[in-house]
């Protein structure tokens, strides 16, 4: 009889390094120092879990979720797709929590002073629960780029935080979805801190006309992968005996 | 050569200056949820001793990062964890998790919960009670995983078996949060002297 057992090491290759020089303020905010690596304990392979209980149904409409007046203005846009794992396995039951910016490239945050206006219908921020096969949707506007002071004329791609959980705190992620065809991808100074082109094609979501609703959005295709989960014959000796 | 079938973890990117928004959206300066997740560890029934942690995050320049958010995962006094792979029950509305974020002007960020136990560790050991803390922000590519131990638990501390494989002893110092009256402060350094051990779990 096999039982789940630990989680795959993580392939650090695939990772951005905590040092990305080119990103200035990794420069003072990375560990000098390696990680120690740890074999799994109970504190690792356990994770906190999240119901329907948890969020509101409409949390995942960012469309609507803030709207005070009528709709927020830009382009309309599914973002859908399915949490795996390294195994393939749907995550089930996980929570993803998405933000971003306005369509003109503003955040909804008092930290943010770009002259591009605050969109008054547009909180940019949303979540949900992946259903049984892992799946996920969100309806949203695309955010628009957004200069940022790194370079002095560095402008981020539009992009989409996400904040995903899986089952197991070892497996927490947080990470950046692009879309296809966006020019300023290669020049970007944070993806280009990933050094697997492969890995940075991943994060780019795919324009998915199967799924786009007819005179109403557009849909781009996001899948995201999470650490999987080994299966062992042997005893399980993370808790002893 | 015949490729194995594992699909690649996706890969991670910063939290960015902006994460607030989704996941402390009234620290950003609006309400929008019912409910924002995270702001209770372990809830009004649970057991055990109530603490309070405080700290600050300080850069390689030893200046605070306002920015950064920190998540919280913990067992129970009893040393069980809100998890179904966890052994044991726990306290109605214990949830064990909790999402903490400073003051965007001094960089002192704090929680109340209760105090863990001790859990089980590897074949047959006991892991002195810990915190499991893990720090996003910008300028963080890949979020920085640590543990957070207790000055008064002197004992289990040196026994613990993930203190012990830190093999300079001096930086197993920088996971002990030292007990100043009701309150334990863990002040995390994520670069330069007295650098906070940091995890690859």
């Amino acid at each position: 009889m096999t039982k789940p057992g630990e989680y795959y090491p993580r392939d650090m290759s695939i990772h951005p390094p905590a040092l990305a020089p080119d990103y200035k303020t990794s420069v003072t905010r990375s560990p000098q120092f390696a990680r120690i690596s740890l074999e799994q304990t109970i504190s690792d392979i356990t994770g906190p879990t999240f119901g329907h209980g948890d969020i509101a149904p409409g949390d995942h409409d960012l469309l609507s979720n803030y709207a005070k007046t009528g709709d927020p203005i830009g382009e309309r846009i599914i973002v859908h797709g399915r949490v795996l794992d390294e195994n393939a396995r749907p995550v089930p039951n996980t929570l993803v929590e998405v933000w971003q910016a306005n369509a003109g490239g503003r955040y909804r945050h008092k930290k943010d002073s770009y002259l591009a206006p605050i969109d008054p219908n547009f909180g940019g921020c949303g979540r949900t629960l992946t259903d049984e096969d892992g799946y996920y949707v969100f309806r949203t506007v695309k955010p628009g780029a957004y200069p940022w002071r790194n370079h002095l004329n560095n402008w981020r791609p539009a992009h989409i935080h996400f904040s995903v959980f899986g089952s197991a705190f070892c497996q927490r992620l947080i990470t950046q979805l692009y879309f296809e065809g966006d020019p300023l991808i290669p020049l970007c100074p944070i993806v280009q801190s990933i050094p697997d082109a492969g890995a940075v094609d991943r994060l780019t979501a795919k324009l998915d006309l199967n799924a786009t609703i007819p005179l109403d959005s557009i849909a781009y295709r996001f899948d995201i992968v999470l650490r999987g989960r080994r299966s062992t014959l042997f005893e399980n000796r993370l808790e002893g005996n | 050569m015949t490729k194995l079938p594992y699909l690649p973890e996706t890969a991670s990117q910063t939290a960015g200056p902006y994460v607030h928004i989704g996941l402390a959206p009234g620290a950003a300066g609006f309400d929008i949820y019912d409910h924002e997740l995270g702001h209770d560890i372990a809830g009004p029934n649970a057991e055990g001793e109530h603490i309070r942690v405080e700290g600050c995050v300080l850069d390689g320049t030893g200046s605070p990062i306002k920015d950064v958010l920190i998540e919280v995962w913990q067992a129970n006094s009893k040393g069980v964890y809100a998890h179904p792979e966890s052994n044991g029950a726990v306290e109605d509305g214990f949830r064990g998790w909790g999402r903490v974020i400073p003051d965007f002007d001094t960089g002192i960020w704090g929680f109340d919960t209760v105090k863990p136990g001790a859990t089980p560790g590897r074949n047959g050991t006991t892991q002195a009670p810990h915190i499991t803390l893990w720090l996003v922000a910008r300028g963080i590519n890949l979020g920085l995983t640590t543990r957070l131990y207790f000055d008064d638990e002197a004992e289990a501390n040196a026994a613990d078996p993930v203190l012990n494989l830190i093999e300079w002893e001096r930086r197993r110092e920088t996971l002990i949060a030292r007990r100043d009256g009701d309150v334990y402060r863990f002040d995390i350094n994520i670069q330069g002297e007295d650098e906070t051990v940091f995890f690859d779990i």
